[in-house]
């Protein structure tokens, strides 16, 4: 991690997205690891934010200076989130998603039948409520997500730590490993693993493994490459400081330096990158629902709302558009709020 | 100097052997844990026990009485010799359906490379040239929102307007386009309807890629934007148009087309929920159908393929950097 900087920018006005720093950061990433250009494939996507944060950054209150967006971003998250509680729990629901009405079969907004009166966002296909099957949708589709970039992190963060930390033999043999884990594209990857779990389509049913934890496994291990080479960019910089040269001169021993000093040093960078990470997940979980392997039906996902009626297309829109939608704005929500993260926190390691 | 480059050549192809080894390993080990005994799939025990015979030939012919290496083994050599295995429902060889196949994805990754570059560079241009400003600030916040939008939402969303309002252009099928006789000589070309059934995927998968390649350059140009030869070529009077597309651009998109030469291999299969939803019958369908029918033998050869094929693309591009700018090649030699 190189030293804080003056704000390059100056007074230069709203948070520009990879700054006039970034190209530094780029070639100052590379000094130290000379092999991370192999598989930045990806870094674009989540560029870091080069913005220096000011002397005052560090002082602010949390949630203080978020502007309009970042507000409306967080109501979203915890709007659906909340809404996903609910709908699981019980405690207020939104009618009964496995009901069916024939009357309702395919109305909806914009639907060729026309309109259903009763029913916010229509039906679906077989005259089951969306604004149910939405709900408790939301519920799985963050199970999932939240669930496979936990194991992501745990996983790939641990391993992206030790990679750092030790370097030498241990760093080559885990970056190889994430090398490999990398030259498959990551969808590919998820959709062999899922179809590997889930085992024939006969037995998928009474599969060991219920549906969801499927899943969780094989996005998580998908992102743990892509996680543990952040956090090993992010732990061989960190480890060259003196408080650390501090703590093994104490006698502080590998482990105990990864936790106390590294850790709490690598973990706001992480974090930002959680955010997108969620994000990533919640489109790979609808991807993966559409490519036949998601959660499977009855229990709805917005990803298998999707796929369940994506031969209605032109007939009944919305069936398919209201879960996209909800995806989408989830997604942008999650992926300004990592921006904001990752701005507030300095952050200036390579992205995922 | 030469002997720098080559040795950059022998580490990498090392590299190469590794990855291509582990892999293949890798996907050989998960396809024989599976549960499930493919003789048993063939001649299922329902059919009595007078097919022990055929089963135990049937095992022979497989290799399935050797030994795990041993059938690791025998399947690389298969492998190096272009052996990719059997479709199980349709007999023919996987080769053969990569032959079909790859073309179709290989075209469509060229039309979105192509695509969004030519989208990107002016747009990442004008941000840089304009950094801070209201035009900056609408192309940062409109490309923030396109890396957000997933391709399957795009995918759909384009077939449903394209296909229930306007009808401009087909949303599924294809026709084979100019690469596919290469690969299949059997087939004729019908480059204007390729067209036609290729622009809706390629304008897809480019969408993501444009807002990627449009922040990297716009990043790196106002870095260059910043250096004293721009300050120089103003100096002597060079007009800004000039300065922006022949003097800073060049110096500029060394990141940019770094991560662009890395798509490759990403976007070669990796595009399955496009080519699904389009119909396409690429890689990722393929893969897709493979998965379906869960064909493991199949979506194994499959695997193997987009890994080899990512792995080369990305030797080959960091080949061409290390011959382009030597500081690339000392930089990774220690490594």
């Amino acid at each position: 991690m190189p030293e804080p900087r003056p704000d390059p920018r100056g007074g230069a006005p709203g948070p520009g997205f990879g700054g006039p720093g970034a190209p530094a950061e780029a070639i100052r990433r590379d000094e130290a690891d000379p092999s991370s250009l192999a598989f930045e494939g990806d870094a674009g996507m989540l560029q870091v934010d080069a913005v220096a944060a000011g002397p005052e950054s560090g002082r602010r209150r949390l949630g203080g200076g978020l502007n309009v967006t970042a507000w409306i971003a967080i109501i979203w998250i915890v709007f659906v989130v909340l809404i996903a509680v609910l709908a699981k729990t019980g405690l207020a629901t939104w009618g009964d998603p496995q009901n069916s009405i024939a009357s309702c079969a395919s109305k909806g907004p914009f639907a060729q039948g026309g309109s259903a009166p009763g029913h916010l966002l229509g039906c679906d296909s077989i005259g089951r409520d969306m604004v149910a099957r939405l709900a408790l949708g939301a519920w799985e589709s963050l199970l999932v997500s939240v669930g496979a970039i936990t194991v992501g992190f745990v996983i790939g963060g641990g391993l992206g730590l030790i990679a750092g930390y030790f370097g030498g033999f241990v760093d080559t043999l885990l970056s190889g490993m994430f090398n490999v884990l990398l030259s498959v594209p990551a969808i590919v990857l998820a959709l062999a693993l899922v179809a590997f779990l889930e085992g024939s389509p006969e037995n998928a049913a009474n599969s060991a493994l219920p549906d969801w934890v499927v899943l969780i496994i094989a996005i998580g291990i998908v992102s743990i490459p892509l996680v543990g080479r952040i956090s090993r960019a992010s732990a061989l910089s960190w480890s060259q400081r003196e408080f650390v040269l501090a703590a093994r001169a104490q006698g502080a021993k590998g482990g105990r330096i990864m936790i106390r000093e590294l850790l709490p040093n690598v973990a706001p960078a992480m974090f930002s990158i959680a955010l997108l990470g969620v994000a990533i997940a919640i489109v790979a979980e609808g991807t993966l629902a559409i490519l036949g392997v998601g959660v499977r039906p009855p229990t709805p996902s917005w990803g298998n709302i999707i796929a369940l009626d994506r031969g209605l297309l032109l007939t009944s829109p919305h069936i398919v558009f209201e879960p996209s939608i909800l995806i989408f704005l989830t997604a942008l929500a999650l992926n300004y709020l990592g921006d904001v993260v990752r701005t507030r926190f300095d952050v200036r390691e390579a992205g995922i | 100097m030469r002997t720098e480059l080559l040795r950059f050549i022998a580490r990498r192809l090392i590299q190469l052997a590794i990855v291509l080894l582990v892999v293949t390993f890798f996907t050989f080990l998960l396809i024989r844990l599976l549960p499930g005994d493919p003789v048993q799939t063939i001649i299922p025990f329902a059919k009595g026990p007078q097919f022990a015979k055929e089963r135990a030939q049937l095992r022979q012919d497989l290799g399935l009485n050797k030994s795990f290496l041993g059938q690791y083994w025998s399947y690389l050599i298969g492998l190096l010799q272009g052996h990719l295995g059997h479709q199980y429902s349709s007999g023919l060889p996987v080769s053969k359906l990569v032959d079909q196949s790859l073309p179709v994805s290989l075209q469509l990754m060229i039309y979105a490379q192509v695509i969004s570059l030519v989208v990107a560079i002016p747009l990442g241009i004008v941000a840089a040239y304009r950094a801070g400003t209201k035009t900056d600030s609408a192309i940062n916040t409109s490309s923030f929102a396109l890396l957000a939008l997933p391709n399957f939402v795009l995918a759909l969303f384009l077939s449903f307007l394209i296909g229930a309002k306007l009808h401009w252009l087909p949303t599924a099928g294809y026709a084979p386009g100019w690469l596919d006789p290469l690969f299949d000589g059997t087939q004729h070309m019908h480059l204007g309807q390729h067209l036609t059934y290729m622009i809706l995927p390629s304008i897809t998968l480019a969408v993501g890629q444009i807002a990627v390649y449009m922040r990297l350059l716009r990043s790196d140009m106002i870095a260059t934007l910043q250096e004293n030869f721009i300050t120089l070529a103003k100096a002597k009077g060079i007009t800004n148009r000039r300065i922006l597309w022949r003097h800073a651009l060049r110096p500029s998109s060394l990141t940019m087309l770094t991560v662009a030469g890395l798509n490759v291999g990403t976007l070669i299969g990796g595009a399955i929920v496009v080519e699904v939803i389009y119909d396409l019958p690429g890689m990722g369908e393929k893969i897709f159908q493979a998965v379906e029918a869960r064909s493991y033998v199949e979506l194994q050869s499959y695997v193997v393929v987009i890994a080899v094929l990512f792995v080369l693309v990305n030797f080959l591009v960091d080949f061409l950097y290390a011959v382009l700018d030597p500081r690339i090649r000392r930089a990774r030699t220690p490594a």
